[in-house]
């Protein structure tokens, strides 16, 4: 299962659930808890999501990582959109530049164990989390 | 993938089968609020057991719909969220604040009973000689 990648295009609003059930198979396969299902899920729903709100289209890449003895999922959410501006910002509870509740990227970083972005006005933004298996 | 909508006595209950596309459910939020006025109905049931992920679209959907339904006159309650769905929600920030829950569609039919009841009963007073 290690080095398996798998690619989920984003471009229109089936593809958040396309990419959700996706990762959610994965990551049953890599043995995760129930709870921790629906937590990965609700956090490739989100940036899927971000993906369609900001920058019309991209992508979602699920992989397995290890780390030692322990194993986690990747989730890669890629596109080429307009990029952030003030990532300090972005991430600050409740901020929400769309129409959505306002959660965004902070509530993301608290649902999994690991949280990056790369973002670079012009060149679209790259967010990178890990859920790690217990 | 369109939500079958029953009509039930008073109410009308909508069971959420599948997994739903943003448009799918914003679609399922003006059928309710239209056939609220179509079908007279007093009471809505959103059946979300399906659901296995609830994400700020859909919560944000559901209580829009729960309150627009409200304004014309009804009340909604969302039955059925799953354990994981709940933990994950709470972890995201997630509220659906205003918006009667119940645990399932049993539960849901009891409060939307109750509730109508004691608002259009007249008050159990004492019998006058």
């Amino acid at each position: 299962m290690p080095g398996q990648e798998i690619t989920v295009p984003v471009n229109a609003d089936i593809d958040i659930v396309t990419a959700r059930q996706k990762g959610r198979e994965l990551a049953r396969d890599l043995g995760f808890t129930s709870t921790d299902l629906a937590l990965i899920a609700t956090a490739i729903s989100e940036l899927a999501r971000n993906i369609i709100l900001y920058a019309n289209s991209g992508e979602i890449l699920l992989s397995v990582v290890e780390n030692g003895s322990r194993r986690g999922l990747k989730v890669v959410a890629r596109d080429d959109g307009p990029g952030i501006p003030d990532i300090e910002r972005a991430l600050e509870e409740g901020f929400s530049t769309s129409r959505s509740l306002g959660l965004g990227l902070s509530g993301v970083r608290r649902l999994m164990d690991e949280f990056d972005i790369v973002s670079e006005i012009g060149n679209g933004t790259t967010v990178t989390v890990k859920k790690w298996r217990l | 993938m369109q939500v079958p909508i029953l009509k039930q006595r008073d109410y009308l209950i909508a069971s959420i089968q599948a997994a739903l596309t943003d448009a799918d459910l914003l679609q399922l939020r003006d059928a309710l609020v239209s056939q609220v006025g179509t079908y007279r109905s007093r009471g809505v049931i959103v059946d979300v057991t399906a659901l296995d992920v609830m994400d700020s679209f859909a919560v944000r959907t559901l209580r829009d719909l729960a309150h627009m339904i409200r304004l014309r006159g009804a009340e909604t309650v969302i039955v059925g969220i799953q354990p994981e769905v709940s933990f994950a929600m709470v972890q995201l920030g997630l509220t659906l604040e205003g918006v009667s829950t119940a645990l399932d569609l049993e539960e849901g039919l009891a409060y939307l009973d109750k509730k109508l009841r004691t608002i259009t009963a007249p008050p159990a007073g004492k019998k006058r000689g």
